[in-house]
């Protein structure tokens, strides 16, 4: 028999008791062959990958005492990125990114497409909503104290999280591309490029030319559902395993335990 | 204190009792395959990286070409007034490429003196100089006015009021077969100084030139 890693700790309660010896008539139920294949489902991929051990470290870590609601922010921010992946994708399946041709499929979407005006407009509140939980997210981080050292490296991939989605946010304001989106990308070429030096060719390398032209769409497109996301995806992991690997911090106002003979001797 | 270089290695493989080492060799057979593999991996990497990375940077360096565009005869345009005219900057974009520009006689005791040929006719470009919205010339006031955050420019297109950074833009205008064409885009500073074409937010009096530099994209200028 492998040998086996230490199991998850499970509170007593909800383990199920073994059973007794002379209890039931000796033969297997249907549902226990069912659950007996399950495990050794399991067992099977878990001898060929070792997955358990991460998947156990990941998520049965100790958390301090006076963790609470706040701490579920991330998450949620992470899910709302997961909807967002979600309902882009389905997006792209009816979008087309080209200048003549984006607003009549936007318009598609949402009058036409079978659950369109759904999934759209999940996408677009669902945008704001990550725009919220990643402040708040952020804001927790701060007030708690949690950036400070050994933690300092997760804040820094937390605040490239914040200006990527950002960037999402701003390269797909565009791609309606009715009258509200042309405007706005115009105005935020226009912030961009106020940037003393280099802001000039930033807004060059955006537009993709002097002007809003035809490759400005689809530039903006393949930003928004490609490449940024890939980093979001890529960092958030990075994001995650520091979490793990550092554990998360005691809300501000729970105090270290001493013990009296400790604190005199201090004193 | 003892000499450092006492303890420095010989260079040869061959002093250092490599097994196999030639005479003179210096880089031992393994350093050279590692080195070579890593140099390999970076070749191949950069094979694919930087030709994607020029294809993205491209438009930051192509040269536009300069276009005319006829927009009417000359008795269509007064001095005292503007007569809105629309061209397209951009093509293969549909009505997006396309922008209104509001065009008069030059007028000597308002502009002053004729800087050449192509200031007879003066087109004011409609994008404001705050952020790039359009702006809309008010015959009442004979005021240019913008929507978005309340910029306002006079008659000649100097700022008034409102957050613009420097007077609206305007474009090369010439006359060809009796007709007035209009050409490329210029910018201007307080003084109504030509500038090559920048974009709206970015001063061009004092140090501003030099903080926001003419653009490697910008269409070859008329002599």
């Amino acid at each position: 028999m492998s040998p086996r890693l230490p199991a998850p700790p499970i509170p007593d309660q909800l383990k199920s008791a073994p059973q007794r010896a002379g209890e039931g008539d000796g033969k297997k139920s249907a549902l226990d062959h069912g659950v007996e294949a399950g495990v050794s489902a399991v067992d099977w991929i878990d001898e060929r990958t070792s997955l358990s051990g991460g998947l156990r470290w990941m998520m049965f870590r100790k958390v301090p005492k006076g963790t609470n609601w706040f701490y579920t922010l991330g998450s949620a921010t992470m899910f709302a990125f997961l909807s967002q992946a979600v309902t882009g994708v389905f997006l792209a399946m009816y979008y087309t990114p080209s200048a003549t041709q984006a607003y009549e499929s936007t318009r598609y979407i949402t009058n036409e497409a079978f659950l369109g005006e759904f999934v759209r407009g999940m996408h677009k509140w669902g945008s704001t909503v990550m725009v919220i939980l990643i402040f708040v997210h952020m804001g927790r981080t701060f007030f708690f104290g949690a950036y400070k050292y050994p933690r300092e490296l997760n804040w820094v991939i937390g605040v490239v999280l914040l200006v990527l989605t950002m960037t999402m946010s701003f390269t797909g304001y565009l791609l309606p591309f009715d009258q509200r989106s042309y405007w706005a990308t115009i105005v935020g070429v226009n912030i961009n490029g106020t940037g003393p030096i280099v802001g000039p060719y930033l807004s060059d390398f955006l537009r993709a030319g002097p002007e809003f032209g035809a490759t400005t769409l689809s530039r903006f497109y393949a930003i928004h559902m490609l490449l940024v996301p890939g980093a979001i995806a890529a960092l958030m992991g990075a994001h995650l395993y520091l979490v793990a690997r550092l554990g998360t911090t005691a809300p501000p106002w729970i105090k270290a335990e001493t013990s009296d003979e400790l604190a005199t001797d201090e004193v | 204190m003892p000499d450092r270089h006492e303890k420095t290695k010989s260079p040869y493989t061959a002093d250092r009792d490599y097994p196999g080492a030639f005479e003179g060799e210096t880089v031992t057979r393994r350093r050279l395959v590692t080195g070579g593999g890593q140099a390999l991996g970076v070749i191949a990497a950069a094979s694919f990286a930087l030709p994607a990375l020029g294809f993205a940077l491209g438009p930051v360096f192509e040269r536009g070409k300069a276009t005319w565009e006829a927009v009417g005869s000359p008795d269509d345009f007064i001095a005292e007034s503007y007569i809105p005219k629309v061209i397209t900057t951009t093509r293969r974009v549909g009505e997006v490429g396309k922008t209104t520009v509001y065009m008069r006689k030059h007028e000597p005791s308002v502009d002053g003196e004729l800087k050449d040929s192509y200031d007879e006719y003066v087109a004011i470009s409609t994008r404001c100089m705050h952020l790039g919205c359009p702006v809309r010339y008010i015959e009442a006031s004979q005021r240019f006015v913008c929507p978005c955050h309340g910029g306002v420019y006079d008659f000649t297109g100097r700022v008034v009021g409102g957050p613009p950074v420097r007077p609206l833009d305007r474009f090369y205008t010439r006359v060809r077969a009796g007709l007035v064409e209009v050409g490329p885009r210029y910018s201007v500073n307080s003084e109504l100084k030509r500038y090559s074409p920048r974009d709206p937010g970015e001063p061009l009096d004092g140090i501003g030139p030099y903080l926001y530099p003419p653009r490697f994209s910008t269409p070859e200028l008329p002599s």
